[in-house]
């Protein structure tokens, strides 16, 4: 490491300069991970009027910005952004960059990695320090890149030992959030980009922002209908049921298929990743895909005809029976249990 | 004015489909058990290269890298609509992570323009199942110095060196404009695939490559050797064209293992069954002791 403290760096994505959650749950962790290695978090500013940010950056746990702002990077695009970042990369030589798993840092990360040859891990759900081996040789602290594979029945644990920075891309939501610290010190560096005109390649039209009328990812009560439901009519029970509890409405991927009801609505590895207090799969199977989306569900009720069906596997309440049954009863139980309890 | 399109393919293990069988004892993935399948946003690729083709002109070649038995997707290319296709297999690529991979393919698609035709977009699916790293598609695009369009939805139009695309995004839609030639990495929400045309299953139902001679043979022995199978597939256009990664060029101390800076250094398998579970009797009083339980320990 010739002497230099070894840096962390950590791209802090923004929309029209407010922070994406992910890059200052990024930077809590990261000052986490240079703690370990005595180091020093950097974190990448990029955009025009930013200055807020930066300071930002700087109470949730910087110790340097590298800020650049200019008016080509105020609105996202690939070959601007990746130019400065690649430049910067060059220059200082991180130990680790780490980005978040969204559009934006699924775009540019394979960019960077790619131009300046470093491994990249996608959409990490955490991670440490710790040792490597390898041919009877011994790499001290690295970054290990956890990551669910293959439709998370696995875990996989990648590391970068030698071609530098060691970088990752790390889902949203699964850092915590650590509260800003107004009184931390730090030092913002302005970064000059310098654009060799092949950045004005792409030229963004229009866009069009609509915010989802579904709100999965907070909801702490969520009632889930798959295949097994039949029929979009039938799909009124799981809304009633939502709605009784006052939950969101859910779906497998196979109901979303079938009709039922519209993608927005989707758990699972192609749609939304949720982790209610309460999930209730009603005539769900429980493919992998789905249960890689709301397995980690703080308690899970499934209603299923089938006794086999996989997602008993990840259930702590089983009940085998039809549904259109099971959830009338479970109404009026709960209807019943409430007004006990309040009366 | 036509557009000449590559595509870039991948066969995967159908994770969306697996079952029981496909786990070992020991937890790990029993590959055989897994049928391998056109990477779905791959088959939304050549659909949208399809679709430019029958709209502007152009050719649209199809490449996979893989083993032997990638071929496999490239003839259900053919049997959608693409001009040529072409399988780059070589062992030393086995255990590529996306950094390889990305360079092999560069290079692959360098020896399209140069040997078979200059191409004017590339077009790759956004990730594959297996990995869903969605890295190959940017790093395929910096290593051939072109700009990206990634999540593509639709193309709007196409002229005068330019490419105009929607974008889809989570939060939104985007639509940005972009010059020629460029690599697009292509969603699932764009577009519903052809399926597989039974004129061209037909007409391509012997394409093959080398590698699949001694299986055609046994079920057309009246070819009686691979010299007369490989001359009659040859002037029918139906031999499918193999590239080795030094074929193209690639230097092999960056593909593989050796090429890859990322080393698994462990996989543990998730154990799926909750700690607590118990089972509910499906009657009003079983679910409302379920239901008072729940209040108690306040998830409802």
């Amino acid at each position: 490491m010739m002497g230099a403290q070894r840096e962390v760096w950590v791209f802090v994505e923004q929309e029209e300069g407010k922070a994406a959650p992910v890059g200052l749950e990024l930077l809590g962790k990261a000052r986490g991970l240079a703690d370990t290695l005595d180091g020093k978090v950097c974190a990448l500013v990029f955009g025009h009027g930013m200055a807020e940010l930066a300071e930002k950056a700087i109470q949730h746990g910087a110790d340097l910005v590298f800020l650049a702002d200019h008016p080509e990077l105020e609105v996202y695009r690939t070959l601007p952004y990746a130019q400065v970042a690649i430049d910067l990369v060059r220059e200082r030589k991180p130990y680790i960059l780490l980005l978040g798993a969204t559009p934006i840092g699924r775009d540019l990360a394979p960019r960077i990695a790619s131009a300046v040859g470093a491994g990249l891990t996608a959409d990490c759900t955490d991670l440490r320090i710790g040792d490597f081996e390898r041919k009877a040789r011994t790499y001290r602290d690295l970054l290990y890149q956890i990551r669910p594979a293959f439709g998370g029945n696995l875990i996989a644990t990648i590391v970068n030992p030698e071609m530098h920075p060691q970088m990752a891309t790390v889902r949203e939501g699964v850092m915590s959030l650590s509260k800003p610290d107004a009184t931390r010190q730090g030092t913002i560096l302005h970064v000059e980009p310098s654009f060799n005109g092949a950045h004005s390649a792409l030229q963004v039209l229009k866009r069009e922002i609509r915010l989802p009328s579904v709100d999965l990812k907070n909801a702490s009560v969520i009632v889930a209908g798959g295949a097994g439901v039949g029929s979009a009519e039938n799909f009124q029970l799981i809304s009633e049921l939502a709605r009784v509890l006052g939950g969101q409405v859910a779906a497998s991927r196979a109901a979303v298929d079938a009709g039922f009801i519209s993608h927005e609505h989707q758990v699972g590895q192609t749609g939304t990743t949720v982790r209610p207090r309460l999930y209730i799969a009603c005539g769900i199977s429980g493919a992998i895909q789905h249960r890689a989306g709301m397995d980690q569900s703080h308690k899970i009720i499934a209603i299923n005809t089938d006794p086999h069906a996989p997602i008993f596997q990840v259930a702590h309440y089983k009940i085998v029976g039809d549904l259109r049954q099971v959830i009338p009863r479970m109404i009026e139980a709960y209807r019943g249990v409430r007004d006990l309890g309040e009366g | 004015m036509p557009y000449h399109s590559v595509v870039l393919v991948k066969q995967v293990p159908d994770t969306a489909n697996i079952t029981g069988q496909a786990m070992k004892e020991d937890g790990t993935i029993n590959r055989a058990a897994l049928p391998a399948v056109f990477n779905p946003e791959d088959l939304n690729a050549l659909e949208m290269a399809l679709r430019v083709k029958e709209a502007y002109g152009g050719r649209v070649t199809v490449l996979t890298m893989g083993p032997p038995r990638a071929a496999e997707v490239l003839r259900e290319a053919l049997y959608r609509g693409a001009d040529r296709v072409i399988l780059l297999t070589d062992r030393k690529t086995a255990g590529s992570d996306t950094l390889a991979t990305s360079y092999v393919l560069k290079c692959a698609v360098e020896a399209i323009a140069e040997r078979v035709e200059a191409w004017d977009l590339v077009f790759c699916g956004r990730q594959a199942i297996d990995g869903d790293t969605a890295q190959v598609g940017p790093q395929v695009a910096e290593k051939l110095g072109l700009p990206q369009i990634t999540y593509a939805e639709e193309i709007l139009s196409l002229g005068e060196g330019e490419i105009v695309a929607r974008r889809a995004l989570p939060l939104g839609t985007e639509t940005v404009r972009c010059s020629l030639p460029c690599l697009l990495t292509v969603v699932g929400s764009a577009n519903v695939a052809r399926p597989p045309n039974v004129r061209r299953m037909m007409a391509y139902k012997l394409a093959a490559t080398p590698f699949e001679y001694p299986g055609l043979l046994q079920e057309w022995p009246e070819f009686e050797s691979e010299e007369t199978l490989d001359r009659y597939l040859s002037e029918r256009d139906q031999k499918i064209l193999v590239w080795s990664a030094s074929d193209v060029g690639a230097d092999y101390g960056r593909v593989g293992l050796a090429g890859s800076p990322t080393k698994v250094l462990n996989v543990d398998f998730v154990a799926l069954g909750s700690s607590d579970s118990k089972e509910v009797e499906e009657s009003t009083e079983g679910l409302a002791r379920m239901v008072q339980e729940l209040i108690q320990d306040y998830i409802l």
